[in-house]
């Protein structure tokens, strides 16, 4: 409550200013701008990428002499992420439905593939072989998968809030703007993952 | 009973001032905390200013050495930009939006006290290198190789781009926050085509904001791993691409010169009706031309890159002189605005027509430099540099300070002094004249942008040393300024909710306006719901638009 000798409207009255308002919750429309600019963001290391790669040409496109991608692991992670979004979504479905329970046990489900998917991500970073300073593949691959897993551990921390919420009780079929939030940012970072998978390892 | 429950339980508190303006989350109060640190930081680059002209005014190295020298200039542009022109203007957007909609406070409170004290500290970061060995001192551009760890070891260019990268991290919040608020807090009958000019401005500013400043971050990212963690990115030897760099700053760079005009287009195109006693003229056609330049601002950063040669000229010359056209259009509106007005030269008025004149001059030398054969030319030259400070300081910066005079009153309950301002506005406008037309002279006659010496056999001293009494005039300007402002805040007329016959409704509150910001609003038909509360009452005069647009809502 920030009130004082000028008297402030108390900062828990911020949800009043919604009620009167249609359409897409505020927080929401917070949150798809937020993407927006993470589109950019990423958009930003994504060029690095494909410029590195057109620098290169006509070498050939590949890791540091001594280093190998792991296809196989990249793979099994990248299931990993995909059935993490749909658990989330199971998560936002059964609190729609006004369900507390299945949404603490898939949001439960969704922050363990995560953090699975981070413990992988380590595990194939101390593999590979090469490391960031190793020319420019080592440079973005790092770079990009690297901020990839740090969205990835930001989105993780909004699940346990989600989930330390929810075990208190503060979400309801009608509340529960801040799991819908957190669940689009969950699957923004997946889509990322997608999108840095299929350039780093498909297109090869 | 009856009384206790009709007390409103807000459980209030009493602090000190001081823990109030550190933790409030009012937008007025951030408002002015982002103007009060934003003129903080324009004094201190100021400074630096008048340290590069005193540098500069005479042959010779007076008494910086190369390395201060380019440290200055770096410091100055950086901070200018960065913490100067966007947050003040960010602060008015701040203070004014949310009056303008007629909502009682930004969509994000909290996030918008994050955003501003983001500010300060990225601030202090970029200046903290001047106390471990040297600040950052490859230009407020950063161009790649100069900026890689062994043309610049020190730890300056890192402690840059921390600060950087958390002055952006502030702009995307606010830019967030900006947004939500005008798509969501618009008070009833506040439809976008009424929203005020300045609420428009600002709208097209947080977009550009929003899509251009993280790819920055990302630049800036890439260049802080080539330094500290042996990466490549903008590394040749090791398969990295150094024009990378401009590619990234410019995609960026770019669309942030718009960020720094647009709300200072917004300023004055709320000044001008007020104090023509008009309406804008062609308010949609202001409207298109602001969403106009916004989407063409990110099709034109290669014209920064023309003499790279990495760069198709034809597409971006063309992309660039087409922005003349929503420019010239808004040029059409300010003159059919005062076209025919009942002018009343106001200190806000006067720095308003300043930048409409101002920013013509450096919109033209903007077209010039469009034009490839002339750009190859005066690339790099203080040509650019006159361009550059005729739009930033004689477009964006008498926007800020015709935003001052006029909203002053209503942020702090006093008028400014006029006769003071107009002392302020003549030494400025003069000064500002002097310090840069003669750049224009200089580029053309080939003196380089960047450099701490020159000839004495070159021919630049008398125009170099003309910039320099001209910059000294421009900080005497300031004096009066600090003083009205001061003086008027202990002891200024006091002006009323309405000071100036406002259109736009932060002048249908108090001044300054209650935490909550409104009692009651006036019924909004139009972009000038106040102008018809006060003078439409008795006559059935609602334009026929109007009437329209009423039947739009209602539809």
């Amino acid at each position: 409550m920030t009130a004082g000798a000028a008297e402030i409207r108390p900062a828990g009255d911020d949800h009043l200013v919604e009620t009167h308002q249609t359409g897409m919750p505020t927080v929401m429309v917070g949150m798809l701008l937020f993407i927006a600019s993470e589109v950019m963001f990423f958009g930003g290391l994504f060029a690095t990428y494909f410029n590195a790669r057109a620098s290169v040409a006509p070498e050939p496109w590949e890791p540091p002499p001594g280093g190998e991608l792991d296809m196989a692991l990249a793979g099994v992670l990248t299931a990993i992420l995909i059935s993490s979004s749909f658990t989330m979504q199971f998560g936002v479905w059964a609190i729609r439905r006004g369900d507390t329970g299945k949404l603490k046990m898939w949001t439960g489900i969704t922050l363990v593939l995560g953090l699975l998917f981070l413990a992988g991500q380590l595990y194939d970073y101390s593999q590979l072989g090469f490391g960031i300073a190793d020319g420019i593949f080592g440079t973005v691959f790092y770079t990009l998968t690297g901020f990839h897993g740090a969205h990835v551990f930001g989105g993780a921390v909004g699940l346990t809030i989600i989930l330390a919420r929810a075990m208190q009780g503060q979400f309801s079929g009608r509340n529960h703007v801040a799991v819908e939030a957190v669940s689009i940012y969950w699957h923004f970072v997946d889509v990322v993952w997608i999108a840095v998978f299929s350039t780093i390892y498909l297109l090869r | 009973m009856a009384t206790t429950t009709l007390e409103p339980r807000s459980g209030t508190i009493r602090r000190s001032w001081v823990i109030e303006w550190l933790t409030t989350v009012d937008h007025k109060k951030i408002g002015v905390l982002y103007i009060v640190n934003s003129f903080l930081f324009f004094f201190a680059a100021g400074i630096l200013a008048l340290v590069i002209r005193s540098e500069l005014a005479v042959p010779g190295m007076q008494f910086l050495d190369h390395d201060t020298y380019n440290q200055a200039f770096t410091m100055h542009g950086t901070i200018m930009l960065f913490l100067f022109i966007i947050p003040a203007l960010s602060g008015f957007a701040n203070y004014i939006v949310p009056l303008q909609l007629g909502a009682p406070d930004m969509a994000f409170p909290r996030i918008n006290a994050l955003s501003f004290w983001l500010l300060p500290l990225g601030g202090i970061l970029i200046f903290s290198g001047y106390l471990f060995g040297g600040a950052a001192a490859e230009g407020w551009t950063g161009y790649s190789p100069l900026t890689a760890d062994r043309f610049s070891p020190g730890v300056g260019t890192d402690l840059w781009i921390i600060g950087l990268a958390l002055v952006g991290t502030a702009s995307i919040l606010g830019a967030v926050n900006s947004i939500t608020t005008i798509f969501k807090m618009r008070a009833p009958g506040m439809t976008l085509f009424r929203m005020p000019i300045f609420v428009w401005t600002v709208l097209v500013t947080a977009v550009l904001i929003l899509l251009a400043t993280p790819v920055l971050t990302a630049g800036l990212i890439a260049l802080f791993i080539d330094r500290n963690y042996g990466g490549s990115f903008f590394d040749p030897s090791v398969g990295g691409n150094p024009i990378l760099w401009q590619h990234i700053f410019w995609f960026f760079g770019h669309p942030e010169v718009y960020i720094v005009i647009l709300p200072a287009m917004g300023v004055v195109s709320e000044v001008l009706p007020v104090f023509s006693r008009k309406p804008l003229f062609g308010y949609k056609a202001f409207v298109f031309a602001t969403i106009a330049i916004g989407l063409l601002s990110f099709s034109v950063w290669a014209h920064h890159m023309f003499t790279t040669g990495a760069v198709f000229l034809p597409f971006f010359s063309f992309m660039t002189a087409l922005i003349a056209i929503p420019t010239g259009i808004k040029m059409f509106n300010w003159l059919g605005t005062l076209y025919r007005g009942k002018l009343m030269l106001t200190t806000a008025m006067l720095f308003a027509l300043g930048f409409i004149a101002m920013f013509l001059i450096g919109g033209i030398s903007g077209v010039m430099l469009a034009s490839p054969p002339i750009d190859f030319h005066v690339q790099d030259t203080y040509f650019v540099v006159a361009h550059l400070h005729y739009v930033f300081f004689g477009g964006s910066v008498f926007g800020v300070f015709a935003a001052t005079y006029y909203w002053f009153p209503k942020m702090s309950g006093r008028k400014l002094n006029e006769p003071l301002g107009k002392v302020h506005f003549w030494i400025h406008f003069i000064g500002f004249n002097l310090a840069f037309f003669p750049m224009h002279q200089l580029g053309l006659s080939g003196m380089p942008r960047r450099i701490a010496d020159y000839s004495p056999d070159a021919g630049w001293t008398v125009l170099n040393l003309a910039s320099t009494v001209g910059a000294f005039m421009i900080a005497v300007s300031i004096i009066p300024f600090l003083i009205n402002v001061v003086a008027s805040l202990i002891n200024g007329e006091p002006a009323g909710d309405d000071p100036w016959e406002g259109n736009t409704l932060e002048w249908a509150t108090t001044s300054p306006p209650p935490p909550y910001n409104f009692d009651r609003l006036p019924p909004i038909h139009s972009e000038r719901p106040l102008f018809f509360l006060t003078h439409g009452h008795g006559h059935a005069v609602a334009r026929d638009e109007d009437l329209d647009e009423t039947h739009e809502a209602q539809a």
